[in-house]
This record gives C-alpha cells, sequence and structure tokens, in this order.
C-alpha cells in the first residue's frame, strides 16, 4: 500500500505485529504454544494472552484473503461442500480456506485450534460456524460464552453477574484445563491496564477527525489502525507502543494542516465529511476506497471500527474489576447495542465530527450489520436533516461488489451533496 | 442571438434529448432508440430535438401573426409526422445500399435470387411506410426506425421468400446495424418541402372524398376546417420557412445523464447524475413533487426530493432486473407483442395472476407454464405488470415512502397498466396524494439535464469557453 510506500513508523510497527504473529502461529506447534480461535466482537484477548494463547481470527483472514484476492477460490470451495450461496462470506472464505490446507493469507500454515472460544453471540452464524469447525477439529475444546443483548440499552448489574459467572465456571476453568496454566488474576490485571491505555490513544486517534481537514480516514485507513487490537494485541505494551506512536504522527499532520493519507498520496482538498455504517467491501476495497477520494470524500467516523470495541463514550477496560470489565467489554460491542443505541452512537459522531453525510454499506452475506440499517437510517435523515446514501455490496464476495453500480450510486450521492452544499451556501449569502 | 440549453439523457433503451430557452421552456424534444454507437445515438437525439425546435419556432411565428389557430397546430402536427417520413426514405435508401452490398459479399450460392427478393421486399416496404406516415399518423407512435422497419421485412419476409428465411434475416441483421450506427444529416428546409408536397397531396385526396360524400367518418369540424384552409398554412409556413430553417440553435452549454452518461463525449462538469436530472426535471413540471419514482429500461429508482427539486435520498435497484423496463421487452418478446402493445393488452384483464418468479428470465418460464395451463394472456400480463409495481413499490418504501406529492416519470410511465396499478398501489399504501403523470415522462431526465445546463452557466464562468467549443462542435 502507498502507506507501506510512504512508510510511517506506525506502519512499520504494524507490519512487524502481524508477521510476528503469524510466525508465531508458524511455529506455534513445535514450540508447544496453545492456539485459541475467536470472533472480534467480544474477544477476550487479554484473557487469552493470561494464558499464553496465541490467537487466530477467522474474520481476519478471511478479509485478508479477500484483499489479496484469495476469497473466491475458498469461498466457491466451501460451496462445493453444501455451504448455500446466501450463507455469511466469511464463514465460507474460512471453511474454505481451512479445506484447502489452513494456509493463511501470509502462505503461511495457521495451526489447529486448541480452543474454539465464542465470546460473543450477537451473531448467531458465529455459532453455527464453530459448529463447523467443531465437526472438522473435533479435538478442539469448545468454549462459549453468552453475551446478553443490551435490549434496553443498559448493562445491569445482573448482565456483568451473570457473564461473571460464566467466566468463573466455565470459561476460566476449561482454559485451565487445556493449557495446563493456572489462571492468573494479576497478570490479567496487567493487560487490562494495557488494554486501558492502548482505548485512551484509540479514543483520541479517532477524535482527531474534528479537525478540518480530517488527519485521517476514519474508515478506510480506520480499518487499517484498528488492526493491532483486533487481530490479538489488545492488552499488549506493542499496541500501546503503536497507538501512541500513531497519535504522534497524526498530530503531525494537523500541525501541517494535512488532509488523510490514501493509496495514492495525500488527499488534496477535503470536499465532503461522511459518516459510515457498516463493514467496508474487502475483495475491491481499494477501488472502492478510491470512489471516495477521487471525490474528496473522507469518512470522519464509522461504526464499522467500533466491532472490536466502543470506546467513544468512555467505557475503558478497568483492571481493578477484571472479570466484570470483560464482560461489559462483550457487551458494549456495537453489534451488541440496541438499535436506538446505535442511532445515538451514530448521531453523535454526525454533529461533533461536522459530517455532510451519512452513508450505509449494506453487506448482503452479514445479517448482524444489516439488521435495522434502513431504519437507522431513516431515523437518522428525520433527525439530523442530513443527506443520507446506502449502496450494497458484500464482506469476500467479489461476486457481490458491482464497481458500476456503486459508482453510479456514489456519484448521484455525491452530485446530491453538491448541489445541497451549493444551495445553502446561496441561502446563506441571501438570508 | 437567442442562447439554448441541452440536455441528453443516455437510458438503455432510448436516447432522449430536450432543449429549453433561457426561461426554462422546453423548445425542443427529440428520442431515438440507443444503439451500438452512444455518440450516435447522443447526436441523433439532439437533431432530433433541434428539428423539433425549429417546428417550434414556426409554431411562434406563425401564431405571432395571427394568434393561436387550431389548423395550424393540426397541421403542424401532421407535419411533423410526415417530416420523419422523408427521414425514414432516405435511411430507406441507405438501408437498402447496404443490403445489396452485405449479400453481394455473402459467400453463398443463388446470391441473384436473394438479391431479386430483397428487391421486392424494400419496394413493398416503401409504399407501406408512405401509407403509415402519411395516412395513419405513423410518426406519432414513438417507434423508431429500427423496430418500424424490422417489422415490417419480418413480414414480408414471411410472405415473399419463406424459401430464403435464413438469407434474408442474416442480411438485414448484418445492415440494419452499420445503417442505425451512421449519422445521417438531414436538410430542415427541403424535408418540410417535400412534407408539405406530401400533406397536399393528402388534404387534396380528403377535399375530394368530401366534396363527393360530406358524411365521410373523419367529416368533424377540425378537419373540415382544415381542408378547407390548409393552403393558408402552407402559405405562412412558406413565409416563414427561410428563417426558421437557417435560424442558429446556439446551444449555450449541454449536460449529459442517464445509464451512458460516462460515454458520452461531454467534458466532466457537463456530466450529472440521472438521479438528480429526473428529480429536477420532474420538480419542474410538478413543483410541489416530493416524491418521484422513475421506470427507466435498466433501473427503477425512487426519488425523495425537496423543495427546491433537489434530491435529498434515492433507491435504486442494481442487483436484479425484474422491476424495470427491460423486463417489460423481454415479456413482450415472450408474447410476440411490441412493447406498445403490452399496457392495453395487460388491461384488458379480468383478474391479475400471481406471478411467482422474482427473476425476469424465469419468469419467462413460469409464462410459458401458465399460458400452457390455459390461462389467458392479458391476465398474465396484468399479473407481470403489477409484479414490477410491486417491485417499484418496495423501493419507494425503502427511500422514505411518499411524503406529498408524487411524481412518475420514465418510459414505462407509458404503459397504461403500470400506470394502473402505481396508481393503484400509491393510493393504497400512501393515501390520497396527489399523482402526477405527463406525457412527456420519459423526456425528464433530459429536461433536469437541461436545466441544470441552463443554471451551471455563471456558476462556472471559468468552463464556458470550454463549453462554447463543444457547443460549436455539436452545432457543425
Amino acid at each position: 500500500m502507498a502507506q507501506e510506500a510512504q512508510k510511517e513508523k506506525s506502519m512499520v510497527l504494524q507490519k512487524e505485529m502481524v508477521e510476528g504473529l503469524f510466525n508465531d502461529l508458524d511455529s506455534a506447534k513445535e514450540k508447544g504454544r496453545k492456539v485459541c480461535y475467536t470472533f472480534i466482537p467480544g474477544n477476550l484477548s487479554e484473557l487469552i494472552r493470561t494464558f499464553d494463547m496465541l490467537p487466530v481470527y477467522p474474520e481476519i483472514n478471511a478479509l485478508q484473503n479477500a484483499m489479496r484476492k484469495k476469497s473466491a477460490a475458498y469461498i466457491r470451495e466451501a460451496e462445493k461442500h453444501a455451504h448455500s450461496e446466501d450463507v455469511c462470506t466469511y464463514v465460507k472464505c474460512d471453511v474454505g480456506m481451512m479445506l484447502k490446507g489452513n494456509i493463511g493469507p501470509t502462505g503461511q500454515k495457521i495451526p489447529e485450534p486448541d480452543i474454539l472460544l465464542l465470546s460473543y453471540t450477537g451473531c448467531f452464524t458465529f455459532m453455527k460456524w464453530f459448529e463447523t469447525l467443531k465437526r472438522e477439529y473435533p479435538n478442539a475444546t469448545v468454549v462459549m460464552i453468552h453475551t446478553p443483548y443490551q435490549e434496553n440499552g443498559v448493562m445491569t448489574p445482573e448482565m456483568t453477574q451473570y457473564m461473571v459467572k460464566q467466566l468463573k465456571e466455565e470459561v476460566i476453568p476449561k482454559m485451565e484445563e487445556v493449557t495446563g496454566i493456572k489462571f492468573d488474576e494479576e497478570k490479567l490485571r496487567r493487560h487490562l491496564e494495557l488494554s486501558r491505555e492502548a482505548e485512551d490513544w484509540i479514543t483520541k486517534i479517532f477524535d482527531t477527525t474534528k479537525h478540518k481537514p480530517s488527519p485521517i480516514d476514519a474508515y478506510f485507513a480506520g480499518v487499517y489502525y484498528i488492526g493491532p487490537i483486533n487481530i490479538g494485541f489488545r492488552g499488549t505494551q506493542q499496541a500501546v507502543d503503536y497507538y501512541k506512536e500513531l497519535y504522534g504522527e497524526i498530530q503531525e499532520r494537523i500541525r501541517l494542516g494535512l488532509g488523510p493519507i490514501t493509496p495514492e498520496g495525500e488527499m488534496k482538498e477535503e470536499k465532503y465529511r461522511l459518516v459510515v455504517e457498516g463493514p467496508p467491501n474487502w475483495t475491491n476495497f481499494r477501488e472502492f476506497w478510491k470512489i471516495f477520494y477521487d471525490m474528496g470524500a473522507v469518512i470522519v467516523a464509522s461504526s464499522y471500527t467500533k466491532v472490536g470495541g466502543v470506546y467513544d463514550l468512555g467505557w475503558r477496560h478497568d483492571p481493578s474489576r477484571p472479570l466484570e470489565a470483560l464482560a461489559e467489554y462483550c457487551m458494549n460491542c456495537y453489534t451488541n447495542l440496541n438499535i436506538p443505541q446505535r442511532i445515538d452512537l451514530l448521531s453523535k459522531c454526525i454533529e461533533e465530527y461536522q459530517a455532510d453525510g451519512y452513508i450505509t454499506n449494506s453487506i448482503k452475506s452479514c445479517n448482524s450489520f444489516s439488521a435495522g440499517q434502513l431504519g437507522m437510517m431513516r431515523e437518522i435523515e428525520d433527525r439530523l436533516d442530513i443527506p443520507v446514501g446506502f449502496i450494497e455490496s458484500d464482506l469476500v464476495d467479489p461476486r457481490y461488489f458491482s464497481y458500476s453500480n456503486i459508482k453510479n450510486r456514489l456519484e448521484s450521492y455525491f452530485q446530491m451533496l453538491a448541489q445541497r452544499k451549493m444551495m445553502e451556501a446561496h441561502e446563506a449569502i441571501h438570508a | 442571438m437567442n442562447k439554448y440549453y441541452l440536455g441528453i439523457d443516455l437510458g438503455s433503451t432510448t436516447s432522449k434529448a430536450v432543449i429549453v430557452n433561457e426561461s426554462d421552456e422546453i423548445v425542443g424534444r427529440g428520442i431515438t432508440n440507443t444503439r451500438a454507437n452512444y455518440k450516435v445515438a447522443a447526436d441523433i437525439a439532439r437533431d432530433e430535438a433541434i428539428y423539433d425546435a425549429r417546428f417550434t419556432l414556426l409554431q411562434r411565428k406563425i401564431s405571432e401573426g395571427q394568434g393561436e389557430n387550431p389548423v395550424v397546430a393540426q397541421y403542424l402536427q401532421d407535419l411533423k409526422g410526415v417530416f420523419k417520413y422523408g427521414q425514414f426514405k432516405r435511411r430507406m435508401d441507405s438501408l437498402e445500399l447496404m443490403l445489396v452490398k452485405t449479400v453481394e459479399e455473402f459467400s453463398f450460392d443463388n446470391k441473384a435470387d436473394v438479391l431479386v427478393k430483397i428487391k421486392e421486399i424494400i419496394e413493398d416496404i416503401r409504399p407501406l411506410l408512405h401509407h403509415g406516415f402519411i395516412h395513419e399518423d405513423l410518426g406519432s407512435k414513438n417507434q423508431f426506425f429500427r423496430d418500424i422497419v424490422s417489422e415490417k421485412y419480418n413480414a414480408e419476409v414471411e410472405k415473399k421468400g419463406p424459401e430464403f428465411y435464413e438469407k434474408l434475416m442474416l442480411a438485414f441483421d448484418k445492415s440494419i446495424n452499420p445503417i442505425e450506427n451512421e449519422m445521417v444529416v438531414f436538410d430542415f428546409k427541403e424535408l418540410v418541402e417535400e412534407s408539405m408536397h406530401y400533406l397536399d397531396e393528402k388534404y387534396q385526396g380528403m377535399a375530394t372524398e368530401l366534396a363527393a360524400n360530406p358524411t365521410v367518418p373523419w367529416a368533424n369540424e377540425d378537419n373540415k376546417a382544415l381542408v378547407s384552409s390548409y393552403k393558408e398554412v402552407e402559405a405562412e409556413i412558406t413565409k416563414y420557412l427561410d428563417m426558421v430553417a437557417n435560424e442558429e440553435i446556439y446551444v449555450a452549454k449541454m449536460v449529459g445523464t442517464g445509464y451512458g452518461r460516462a460515454l458520452l463525449p461531454f467534458p466532466d462538469d457537463c456530466i450529472k447524475s440521472e438521479i438528480l436530472c429526473h428529480a429536477f426535471g420532474a420538480h419542474a413540471i410538478f413543483p410541489n413533487t416530493r416524491t418521484v419514482l422513475d421506470i427507466g429500461g435498466q433501473d427503477t429508482k425512487a426519488i425523495q426530493v425537496d423543495r427546491h427539486g433537489l434530491v435529498t435520498s434515492f433507491h435504486m435497484n442494481d442487483r436484479c432486473a425484474a422491476g424495470c423496463g427491460r423486463y417489460l421487452g423481454y415479456i413482450a418478446d415472450e408474447f410476440g407483442l411490441s412493447l406498445n402493445e403490452l399496457g392495453p393488452e395487460a388491461n384488458k384483464a379480468t383478474k391479475e395472476t400471481t406471478i411467482c418468479s422474482t427473476c425476469t428470465v424465469f419468469a419467462g418460464a413460469e409464462v410459458k407454464e401458465l399460458l400452457h395451463n390455459g390461462e389467458e394472456r392479458p391476465n398474465i400480463l396484468a399479473g407481470l405488470h403489477k409484479a414490477i409495481v410491486q417491485r417499484a413499490m418496495s423501493l419507494i418504501a425503502r427511500s422514505g415512502g411518499v411524503r406529498n406529492e408524487f411524481t412518475f416519470t420514465g418510459g414505462v410511465a407509458r404503459n397504461q397498466a403500470v400506470l394502473k396499478y402505481v396508481k393503484q398501489m400509491v393510493r393504497d399504501a400512501y393515501g390520497d396524494v396527489t399523482m402526477n403523470i405527463h406525457t412527456d415522462s420519459i423526456f425528464m431526465g433530459a429536461l433536469g439535464g437541461a436545466m441544470f445546463a441552463r443554471r451551471n452557466i455563471s456558476a462556472d464562468l471559468p468552463q464556458v469557453a470550454k463549453s462554447n467549443a463543444h457547443a460549436e462542435e455539436v452545432e457543425g
């Protein structure tokens, strides 16, 4: 990527982290390290680290494969094994990869799981996914922790206790059993402390989009920024160092009055500030991004960068209540928030970051994101009188990314924003 | 010099052009079928709009002299239809030459026999066209050269040359495309004079008929007035013809829109999204419009607009064709009907057959099965039309529903059965809202484009030089 070409120090750090993890995974079996497969939303990264396990995130592998144009073949493989066309394409990409020898996106072998840890159940596909994996890896131990949905928009003490009980009685004992390591609460606290520190930095980083021009793109570049915490480095010093470095770099961009970095260099003119709801498309990520930066559109906030944790509203991992912190973290995931909470969160982003528009990227094969998206869009449109746009694509199935259709819609959308801006300027002059 | 503004809407099925003057009044409309060569399609639509603008000028000149006169209006309407005949005649000449050339290049035997057949067929089609345009108002039916000639050619081949069927059809298929993609420039004055000559013959014939039988079926007041005073109209037209034919229709700026807009040879700042153009055009005709439904050849759009005609949100289909015009085209083919016949046939239905298939292609198979099971054709067609509108209703709902006045645009708005179901379903879902459908519905995108062209000119001063250069090229 051009970001690599520009070689900011943070990018180098991130690259080292990713390479290090895949190298560790590659040698996990020979070194006798245990491997825990888990999902990003509600990942118990600190607990996994406490038991000295290595994490594998199937969604990350799927999206990495998609960016490397490998997902289509994997999806075909999964469909050959009777996975329907409508099944989540992350699942099919992952299953296909496994069926073809479990060679990860870096070309290194992904080790088999010792634990399948399902810490978040807001997406029911996750359960089916691990059921499938359990059939393929009968020796893996399944650990499941049920996360109550924030139906009424609050995390009650009972909900937290319910989860803590599962952690104590189900998750921790099974992890002790598989790893042969005794649970060390102090160690967990130290990881949580580092998580809290990283979370502070992340919040500051995503808050820099308040500046005009915004120094970062909180969606297309944002997905890189959340990389370290979403692939298992939350709770490590490395993550803290990365975010500190990144924040410094962004501060420098602000000082110089620079806009975001794109794969084709600096974005010269910021014309539109947008908030985006929904995951990006990964198969044509660059093309997708280019449509935006070519039009001078920068994303000032996105819900997708909150899938691995929502920190905007002040919530942090609290080392003084370690198990409670893990429980609350799971419940506080973006896709575990109820629809009114999501609307409030996105509205806050639109207002605080002075967005000109709101766009939904509806993902064909993702139920947990798609449910309620239209209603949210309508509500936000009515509440804030902001121009809204709706596009459709998919996570990692290239068959569902139609460049011309998306471009056509976005062009219309940007022309609509341009008109609106012109009209507002006109009305301001004649007021 | 008067300035004009041109909007071109290059759709998947038809290309439309609208010319407005400095008061946003429509002075010319042009339409043609979209073909492989988009530039030709756009240029023909534009030329048609320019001819139409000259007719408008002619009408205005005459009414300046003598006020509104129904005879003049009728005469000009006939004149426009026959004017088309003049264009068709010239295209027929080219087609004939091309057919001969195509056959001569074939490698098969008995080419001479095929050539004889082709000559016979063309000689038979010519009077049919003549009659159709001059006596049966074919010019006002919005059919294009390709459609009309294909239909007549096919019919003649069936009659005259079934033994050479494949060769004759192959010759036609190979010839029609180059002819259609060829740009022909017509001389307005020459064609008008020729048309006046044909009309003169027609009205003389009517006069003779009327003298012999004062109660012929067509003898209403309007026609009687026309027959008795057409010579005066001719004289008026002759008086202004040179002036109108030589008037420069100076296109100060143009905007291209539609499905093929990116392929138009326009500068970037002259390309606008069809969503914005349709909304703006619809809003210009019906200023209280807040929701626009546009069903075009390849997409269906539900658009919400504000009080200025500016889009606030939109929703469109892009995964499936089963809610747009092409679906109807496909269905028409399945039934062996022309697009224009679909709506009237569906409106003969006594009930709507439920069509389960949500896919255009599968609906074709379902239709065959239903026919086989003895379902009536109109009932099946009614079901298909209803299915399209149901899809459109879902898009409207997704875009936020019908908020106030509702305007229906796009080529499919010409289909009476679609119209019936749209009215019914909008009323059922949103109550008694005002619903607008205009005879110019298909031109709304081009109109919006032309209106944008007029507005942007002062806003984009640095672009004026570029646009003028382009306008000259267009005029040339």
